[in-house]
């Protein structure tokens, strides 16, 4: 009974956040004409320079289906940041609902826009030759799925603590690029110098493309479930603080 | 039984004092208005009745529960039509309706029949698919009353529901309102700056002016507190002071060639008054009105920040367009 009223909360905001991912076309083309648009320039130029032991486009393949989630989950975020600013967010903050299911709701919509994206990019793999095979798709979704969950909630941290858009995309960028630069998705992280090696033992990205280069062409530093498990546990910690962040969010 | 308690609720922001430690209480199935000049606190009060502001100080309970130890019981007491347009205008009015339908557990099989009804009371059923960015300010703001409806709170609070509406809407509007607070024991409290709808519909009014209640009784007792008739007298040698003085005039205000003096028992000293003045250019007197009892509780200077909050609230209103 409770529990039905938080789920139909959910809902409602799932609800809504759908309706205005799909009426922003021009997002859902961008986001995926970006990570194809690298695909080919930068596959193309860094191909002729970096030797993966193998087609260098397939390599990072796997990299721009995380680096769409990244930067999907992330942006997300500045909706709560939009919502301050108009007003909408008080409509949602005056409701019945608790912070935390306000969170959860956002943090469903947020996941949808991002899982969606990906989903097309994978299909449009499917053209590119990608090796996709009954098996390994589950196994991307899963990881891209547990990507997304931890990075969506990273947006709606810094969405709750930001005022302005100017200050959402400052904080976030410098939350984004050092995550998605030295998660690998680019080039192999083997010889990177040794402080920027540590470096990348902390960032969950980097763990998700090992395993999701795992899962689809079989050649990664960690086993799959050892990748997801690190994955999973960003995010409890960062689902944590995205709850502790929206029950301390004013407006 | 008491629908709100509240006592010496006070708000600060940084240094001002928005909300000056005020007290009352509504009563359940009452209509409260709540009065007072642009800055005056108005909004903050109702922020900190809606839980979406902690007070600085004070206490307020609402419907049994207390604002700040009991929030979420107060938020499912509730509704708010709020001053500025909250709505996403992305969406579409039915969609922002529904979405306000499902955060507060509207049964699943009565929503669509529930928007129809409210969306019909303002007049916007055959506009409610249309996408919210499209509407004219008015219609926006009557699709916002509409979703406070929506849900049937048992307390309303309305935010100047009615600025900006046309007479025909706002007409219809309030008479729906009063029928929600005399047929169904709704509680409202409502802020407006028309004051002959404050004083036609408001069983209570109260006048808030610099963060404190300044006066808070029924329309009509308000009326009299102001002890007479209203005289207007409109000449080029009018002498203030020659009326100073006299037990039937209760007080005088003075404006360019214009004196407005209270007086009591205004027929029987009415002649005595334009034996005083001498030549006039034009007489008038009324009995006191909300709008006068506004102005003498409140004066008649402009607040400074009145010019700024309007065009703010253009501003706000036409936002949504240049998005
Ligand atoms: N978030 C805020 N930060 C700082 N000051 C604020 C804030 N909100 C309101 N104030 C100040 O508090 C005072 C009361 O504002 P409030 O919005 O309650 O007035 P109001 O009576 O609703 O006026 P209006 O008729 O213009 O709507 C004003 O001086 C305003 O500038
Ligand atoms: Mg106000």
């Amino acid at each position: 009974m409770k529990l039905r009223k938080i789920l139909k909360g959910i809902y409602a905001l799932w609800y809504r956040e759908f309706k205005v991912f799909q009426r922003e076309r021009s997002r859902i083309i961008s986001s995926i004409f970006m990570p194809l648009f690298w695909y080919f320039i930068f596959g193309g130029a860094m191909g002729s320079v970096v030797n993966v032991g193998g087609d260098y486009r397939h390599f990072i393949f796997p990299g721009f289906l995380a680096m769409t989630i990244i930067f999907s989950s992330m942006f997300n975020g500045a909706y709560v940041v939009w919502d301050k600013k108009i007003d909408f967010l008080k409509e949602v903050l005056i409701s019945p609902l608790s912070r935390t299911t306000i969170f959860f709701g956002k943090a469903l919509g947020g996941l949808t826009d991002s899982l969606l994206q990906a989903l097309i990019l994978m299909i449009i793999g499917i053209f590119l030759g990608i090796p996709f095979t009954l098996v390994n798709v589950p196994l991307t979704i899963i990881m891209l799925f547990a990507l997304a969950v931890g990075l969506v909630s990273m947006g709606l941290i810094i969405g709750a603590f930001m005022e302005s858009p100017e200050g959402f995309g400052l904080v976030s960028s410098f939350a984004v690029y050092p995550l998605f630069l030295l998660s690998g998705a680019l080039y192999p992280l083997d010889n990177l110098p040794t402080w920027m090696k540590i470096l990348t033992h902390v960032d969950p990205a980097a763990y998700a493309v090992d395993g999701l280069r795992g899962a689809i062409l079989g050649t990664s530093a960690m086993p799959y479930l050892a990748n997801l498990g690190v994955v999973v546990g960003f995010d409890i910690v960062a689902i944590t603080i995205g709850a502790w962040a929206f029950n301390r969010m004013k407006l | 039984m008491e629908a709100i308690q509240i006592k010496d609720l006070t708000k600060q922001f940084d240094g001002l004092i928005a909300v000056d430690g005020i007290n009352f209480s509504v009563r359940k199935g009452e209509i409260f208005g709540l009065l007072g000049p642009n800055g005056a606190g108005k909004t903050t009060t109702l922020m900190m009745l809606s839980t979406l502001l902690k007070p600085t100080s004070g206490q307020a309970i609402v419907n049994g529960f207390d604002v700040v130890k009991h929030p979420s019981e107060v938020r499912g007491s509730i509704g708010m039509v709020f001053q500025d347009p909250s709505s996403d205008d992305v969406l579409s009015g039915y969609e922002n309706l529904k979405l306000h339908a499902l955060m507060y557990d509207v049964p699943m099989a009565d929503i669509d029949a529930k928007i129809d009804h409210v969306m019909d009371l303002v007049g916007m059923k055959d506009r409610k698919d249309d996408v919210v960015k499209h509407y004219s300010g008015g219609m926006r703001r009557r699709m916002e009353i509409a979703r406070g409806l929506l849900h049937h709170p048992q307390i309303l609070f309305l935010d100047e529901p009615t600025l900006g509406l046309d007479p025909q809407t706002r007409e219809h509007i309030w008479g729906y309102i009063e029928s929600l607070a005399k047929g169904q024991g709704m509680t409202l409290i409502v802020t407006t700056h028309y004051m002959e709808e404050a004083e036609k519909l408001c069983d209570r009014i109260a006048i808030i002016d610099h963060g404190k209640i300044v006066a808070l009784d029924t329309p009509e007792r308000l009326r009299h507190h102001l002890g007479g008739d209203l005289v207007f007298l409109t000449g080029k040698h009018l002498d203030a002071e020659k009326f100073k003085g006299l037990s039937f005039v209760q007080s005088i205000e003075a404006s360019n060639h214009t004196l407005k003096l209270c007086v009591t028992d205004s027929v029987k000293h009415l002649p005595k008054i334009l034996e005083i003045a001498g030549p006039l250019e034009h007489l008038e007197v009324h009995p006191p009105n909300m709008n006068d009892v506004f102005l003498h509780y409140t004066g008649t200077e402009i607040r400074e920040d009145e010019g700024d909050v309007v065009i703010q609230r253009l501003r706000t209103y036409t936002r949504s367009k240049t998005k």
